[in-house]
C-alpha cells in the first residue's frame, strides 16, 4: 500500500546513492520536484533511466548526480542541445557519464518486459545501424518463423519516479492525457514514487485515464505544481518559454550553477 | 523567377516542398521542427484528410497551432485517440500502420543513412547529439522516409561519423537547395529551389552528387500555401 508522505520523507527512503531510478513523463507530467529533492539531498552515483533526458536531467547531470545515463533521445525538445549532458559526454563536467544508448522502441520495449516480469523485450529495430556495437542489444532468431529480431534487456530500476495528476486518500493514482511510458516504469521497478498535484476524496473516473492502484506504489506526495515547467494537464500548461530560456542558462557552467543554486539549493523541501 | 528576392524564406520553400507530398490519405508520423510544419500545412490545405501521428502518443491530432515539442496538450486534447507510448511504437509504428514518416539528422550521406548522435567518435565525440530517439525504427517501419534537411558539405557527407538510421526507405530528401530522390540506391538531384543553380547544390554536397538529366525548378510556394504556413503561428525551428 502506498504511503501518503512528503517528497523529501519519500527520496530519503527510498533513493540510494548509486541506485538505478527512473523519472519518467513523456513531455507531460515530467517529475521535476522530484529531481529536485534528489538535487538536494546529493544523491550520486545514480544510474539515471529516461527515454527522453531533457531539461530534468540536464539539471541532475550538471548537479553531479548520475554515473551513467540509460537513454534515446537527449535534447531540449523543439529548442536544441542539452548542454549540461554534452559537457558530461565530451568534457566529463563534473563528472564523467558513462552511456546506454537505445531507440525508443527499443527503451518502451525494455521497459514493458520489466513490467511483465519477463528477462528482454523483442522488437524489429536496432539492424542496420551503428547502435548494436556500442549498447546492449543482441539479435535472436523467432523459433517460429526464423526472423532475425532485436532483443533489450528488461529495465527493472531500483526507483521509478513519476507525477501524476490526483491521488485518493489511499493512495490509488490517475493521470491523463498523454501517459507515455508511466504505467510501465511504476510496474517495473523495485519502488516507486508518485508525486501528484493534489489529493481527492474519491477519484472520479475518466475515459483514457491510467490508474496506478496503491497496492503497486510506495510512496505518494502531494506537490502541486509538481511538473514545471513540463505540464499537468487539465492543471497548468507546458511553460514552454522557461524550455527556450533553459538554453542560456545551461550554456555556461558558471550561469547554470548560480541558476540552480538559487532555484533548487535554496528553494524550500516540499 | 523574376530578379527579386523570394518573398519566403528557406525553410517556408521546403516545409511547402514536403507538404506537396502528402495526400489527403496519408498516415504521417511526425517530429517537430519542419516536419511538423509541413504535415499541418498538409492538412490546412489539399489534404484535410491527412492524419498526425506524434510518437508522444496522440494519433489524428489536429492542433491549431504549431506546437514546441511532440507532446504538447493541445495534440492529446485533439486527437482521434492517445495511446501509451509503448503501444504507439509496437503496434502502431513497427505493426506497419504508418505510411511516411520524417527525419531530420545531422549528417546524410548519399544511400539516404542518417547521423543523428555524434559528430567524431563515439566514445570521445567533438559533438554529442541527441541521438536516434524514434528514428531507427521509423526508418524501418514506415513505408516511406522523408527526409528534410539543409544542404552543406558539412551535413551531406561521404563518410557518416555514425549511422543512426538505414536509408534504404528513404523517398524524397527536401533540403533548402532543391529535392533529391533515390535512383538505384544513390540520391539524385531531381529539382532546384527557384534562383538555387545546380552548381550551388553540387558545391554543398560532400560526394559527388549524381544530377538528373532533365533538372526542373521547383515551383514556389503560391500565396495560399504561404498564408496557411504563416497563419500556424510560428516559424519552423530545426
Amino acid at each position: 500500500m502506498a504511503e501518503i508522505v512528503s517528497l523529501s520523507d519519500a527520496v530519503r527512503e527510498l533513493v540510494a546513492d548509486e541506485h538505478v531510478v527512473a523519472l519518467e513523463g513523456f513531455t507531460h507530467l515530467i517529475p521535476h520536484a522530484a529531481a529536485h529533492e534528489l538535487i538536494r539531498q546529493g544523491r550520486r552515483e545514480l544510474t539515471l533511466v529516461r527515454m527522453t533526458p531533457d531539461v530534468v536531467y540536464d539539471q541532475l547531470i550538471g548537479m553531479g548526480c548520475a554515473r551513467k545515463l540509460v537513454f534515446s533521445w537527449g535534447g531540449n525538445p523543439g529548442v536544441g542541445s542539452l548542454h549540461r549532458l554534452r559537457d558530461a559526454v565530451e568534457n566529463g563536467w563534473p563528472a564523467p557519464l558513462e552511456l546506454e544508448e537505445h531507440s525508443h522502441a527499443g527503451m518502451a520495449a525494455a521497459y514493458a518486459a520489466g513490467a511483465a516480469n519477463l528477462p528482454f523485450g523483442v522488437l524489429r529495430g536496432y539492424a542496420g545501424t551503428d547502435l548494436p556495437a556500442h549498447t546492449r542489444v543482441e539479435f535472436i532468431s523467432c523459433p517460429f518463423t526464423g526472423e532475425q529480431l532485436a532483443a533489450v534487456p528488461a529495465l527493472r530500476p531500483d526507483v521509478g519516479i513519476i507525477h501524476a495528476q490526483q491521488a485518493d486518500r489511499q493512495g490509488n493514482v490517475q493521470l491523463w492525457g498523454i501517459t507515455g511510458v508511466q504505467k510501465e516504469v511504476v510496474l517495473a521497478a523495485r519502488h516507486s514514487i508518485v508525486t501528484v498535484e493534489e489529493i481527492v476524496d474519491r477519484l472520479e473516473r475518466r475515459p483514457d485515464s491510467v490508474v496506478l492502484p496503491s497496492w503497486v506504489i510506495d510512496a505518494v506526495a502531494c506537490v502541486p505544481g509538481g511538473a514545471h515547467p513540463s505540464y499537468a494537464h487539465g492543471y497548468y500548461k507546458r511553460d514552454n518559454e522557461f524550455y527556450v530560456a533553459w538554453e542560456a542558462i545551461s550554456r555556461d557552467r558558471d550561469t547554470f550553477t548560480a541558476w540552480m543554486r538559487e532555484h533548487v539549493l535554496e528553494a524550500v523541501p516540499v | 523567377m523574376n530578379g527579386d528576392a523570394p518573398t519566403w524564406t528557406s525553410d517556408e520553400m521546403m516545409a511547402v516542398e514536403a507538404s506537396r507530398r502528402l495526400t489527403n490519405e496519408t498516415v504521417c508520423f511526425v517530429g517537430i521542427g519542419l516536419p511538423s510544419l509541413a504535415a499541418n500545412l498538409a492538412k490546412r490545405t489539399h489534404a484535410p484528410g491527412c492524419v498526425l501521428v506524434y510518437e508522444s502518443g496522440t494519433i489524428g491530432a489536429k492542433p491549431t497551432l504549431l506546437p514546441l515539442s511532440i507532446g504538447d496538450g493541445e495534440l492529446a486534447e485533439t486527437a482521434d485517440a492517445v495511446v501509451s507510448v509503448p503501444e504507439m511504437f509496437a503496434y502502431w509504428l513497427q505493426g506497419g500502420r504508418i505510411d511516411v514518416g520524417f527525419l531530420g539528422a545531422a549528417q546524410i550521406d548519399r544511400h539516404g543513412n542518417l547521423n543523428s548522435t555524434v559528430i567524431g567518435d563515439y566514445a570521445t565525440p567533438k559533438v554529442r547529439l541527441p541521438g536516434g530517439g524514434g528514428a531507427p525504427e521509423i526508418a524501418t517501419s514506415v513505408s516511406d522516409v522523408f527526409v528534410m534537411l539543409r544542404q552543406s558539405p558539412r551535413t551531406f557527407v561521404e563518410q557518416l561519423d555514425f549511422k543512426t538510421s538505414r536509408g534504404d526507405r528513404v523517398r524524397v530528401v527536401v533540403t533548402d537547395l532543391g529535392i533529391l530522390e533515390p535512383r538505384d540506391g544513390e540520391l539524385e538531384l531531381v529539382r532546384v529551389h527557384p534562383g538555387v543553380s545546380v552548381d550551388a547544390a553540387r558545391e554543398a554536397t560532400g560526394w559527388n552528387l549524381r544530377v538528373a538529366l532533365d533538372v526542373q525548378e521547383t515551383e514556389p510556394p503560391s500565396p495560399a500555401e504561404l498564408d496557411a504556413l504563416r497563419a500556424l503561428g510560428t516559424k519552423g525551428r530545426e
